[in-house]
């Protein structure tokens, strides 16, 4: 069982929830930008949550499925075409062997995750399959695809076979068919073009002056073109710090807004390095993650502030949908 | 404001910080030191070897222990908000750990060839420090240096203990590609590094040994609390290690 890319798009990636554990070796965590979009396209084919699938990113690449597979596409809606014909988001969709996957343009977001029942088997390193591309780590030989590629596929579970089943397509003529049924917007939600970030204090925030603070969460920031996996440089009004004390390197992470002494803050993300010596103003909180991964550049950002306890209330609160999804799709197979 | 007493146990306690909603920042002190260094070692073995529910994982730095943990997996554990109930397990752990690493590192040789088309700074950090390239090397080798760190790559270390002496800025232009095993100087700071990146630190050597791979049981040739110790080679010595 394979999927073959006919076409590679801008930057498609194999991912999964990225390589914890070793950030004490400065080895960075990766994985899917929309975590939160990875793991319910993976719910929805009957994966377990941190099975491999593919970022895809704005311009997104042509695919051709080489054996019969139950797929599930969420995230960014990038224009997603099935065999010629518009293909539905954040549900399964049962597609025979030849179907051929293809996008258009970016109307939401700029990130689109595609789970294959069974996940995509590509070999473990350090204990995931997620592509960290600056050190050529991982994934499908450590780079984003090329034409010509053949990705290997695992075995469904019991799950993902009994979901293809259910959503097979009842025609001969019909390629491929799609579920009825979908995730409610808090798990599938649509990318803003406007997005509010909301983020914690962060470590050094006592250190930026009062007009400095005050601004942050009142002003919208751009994204600039130098946007990455590893983070986005953003513009908009000078932060400054009361202090010009140099700091020692410490811990960063996803969704950590740094400071450089230019002024114009950094915000990291899934490639994020382990340690950094800039002042950390702000920390995305992580139910966040995905609307700050689906902007793209040129789009502006706002940022508001909330508490720790609200942050963690909300963390939890996305782990139970989730937890409720997968109940709910066994029910939907009794 | 606090009293004397208070800042003086302020000053010798761990302060806990949060960093966002899913970490703990357990800071030792407020500058480099091997005391600091040895409590975070200590702290940060101890909790691998009794992880507590939820953990998952670790990053040491210079005063700094960033403790990552689950909120789901430590709110399942209790009916405290997740971010109270890590601080309580971190201050009953900081009171049970041993206040030293159990064991300590040997230490290890990084053989480095020196100057040439493999050092091409080693001229430049002999005329900014006024000394002859010969001292220079013979200074850089002589210390054994701490690892305190690893960060901003992966395996790559960040090392005290480097010859006040060979202090030397980092070039105006960064070189758009420095090679892995290129061992450098950035102002007071020497290190080495550990793949092929985008750089700015003066190159004045580089070792044929690989410090990150990630085929290996063990992908760094470096922790942190290890000391090692740079081995002038020549290039045929370097050709016949690099083989």
């Amino acid at each position: 069982m394979s999927l073959r890319i006919v076409r590679p798009g801008l930057l498609t990636t194999v991912q999964d929830l990225g390589r914890p554990g070793y950030q004490y070796l400065g080895v960075v965590v990766s994985g899917a930008m929309d975590a939160l979009a990875l793991r319910v396209a993976n719910l929805l084919v009957g994966n377990a949550q941190g099975a491999a699938g593919l970022e895809i990113t704005l311009l997104g690449p042509t695919i051709r499925f080489e054996s019969e597979q139950l797929i599930a596409l969420t995230g960014a809606n990038l224009s997603p075409i099935l065999d010629g014909q518009p293909m539905p988001l954040h549900r399964p969709v049962a597609v025979r062997a030849g179907t051929v996957l293809a996008f258009g343009a970016a109307r939401a977001g700029c990130r689109a995750y595609l789970a294959v029942a069974g996940g995509l088997a590509v070999p473990l390193v350090l204990g995931s399959r997620a592509t960290y591309l600056r050190a050529a780590l991982g994934g499908w030989h450590g780079r984003a695809l090329l034409a010509g590629d053949e990705l290997p596929v695992g075995e469904p579970t019991a799950m993902g076979q009994q979901l293809r089943q259910a959503v097979a397509p009842a025609s001969l003529a019909a390629s491929w068919a799609a579920a009825h049924w979908t995730p409610g917007p808090d798990l599938c939600p649509t990318p803003r073009s406007q997005p509010i970030i909301r983020a914690v204090r962060g470590p050094e925030y006592e250190q930026f002056d009062a007009a400095s603070q005050q601004t942050f969460w009142r002003e919208p920031f751009a994204l600039t073109p130098a946007a990455d996996r590893m983070g986005y440089r953003l513009r908009g009004p000078e932060l400054r710090r009361e202090t010009e004390v140099e700091l020692l390197s410490s811990a960063v992470t996803f969704g950590t807004m740094q400071v450089p002494p230019g002024g114009q803050p950094i915000v990291l993300l899934a490639d994020a390095q382990t340690t950094g010596g800039y002042p950390r103003l702000a920390q995305v909180i992580t139910a966040d993650y995905g609307a700050l991964a689906q902007a793209a550049p040129g789009q502006a950002l706002r940022f508001q502030e909330v508490s720790l306890a609200e942050a963690q209330a909300l963390y939890l609160a996305q782990e139970r949908r989730l937890r409720n999804l997968r109940r709910a799709i066994e029910w939907k197979l009794r | 404001m606090l009293s004397p007493a208070t800042s003086i146990t302020n000053a010798t306690q761990p302060q806990l910080f949060p960093l966002g909603d899913a970490a703990v920042v357990v800071q030792f002190g407020e500058s480099i030191s091997p005391a600091i260094h040895l409590a975070i070692q200590a702290f940060n073995a101890h909790l691998m070897q009794q992880p507590f529910i939820g953990l998952r994982e670790c990053v040491p730095a210079f005063t700094t222990l960033t403790v990552y943990y689950d909120p789901w997996l430590v709110s399942e554990q209790s009916q405290q908000p997740p971010y109270e109930r890590a601080c309580m397990i971190l201050q009953q752990r900081l009171l049970a750990a041993p206040p030293t690493p159990a064991a300590t590192h040997h230490t290890v040789n990084i053989p480095v060839c020196y100057g040439g088309d493999l050092g091409p700074d080693l001229e430049v950090v002999a005329r900014h420090t006024g000394l002859s390239p010969a001292e220079v090397i013979a200074r850089h080798s002589a210390p054994k240096y701490l690892v305190h760190m690893i960060g901003f790559a992966p395996g790559f270390p960040y090392l005290g203990g480097l010859d006040e002496r060979l202090a030397t800025p980092r070039r105006a232009e960064p070189r758009p590609l420095v090679p892995a095993g290129a061992v450098g100087i950035a102002g007071a700071q020497t290190g080495i590094y550990s793949l092929p990146t985008p750089g700015g630190w003066q190159l004045i050597g580089r070792t044929p040994l690989r410090l990150f791979d990630p085929t290996a049981p063990d992908p760094s040739l470096l922790h942190a609390g290890q000391h090692l110790r740079f081995v002038p080679i020549g290039a045929a010595e370097f050709q016949r290690l690099s083989a």
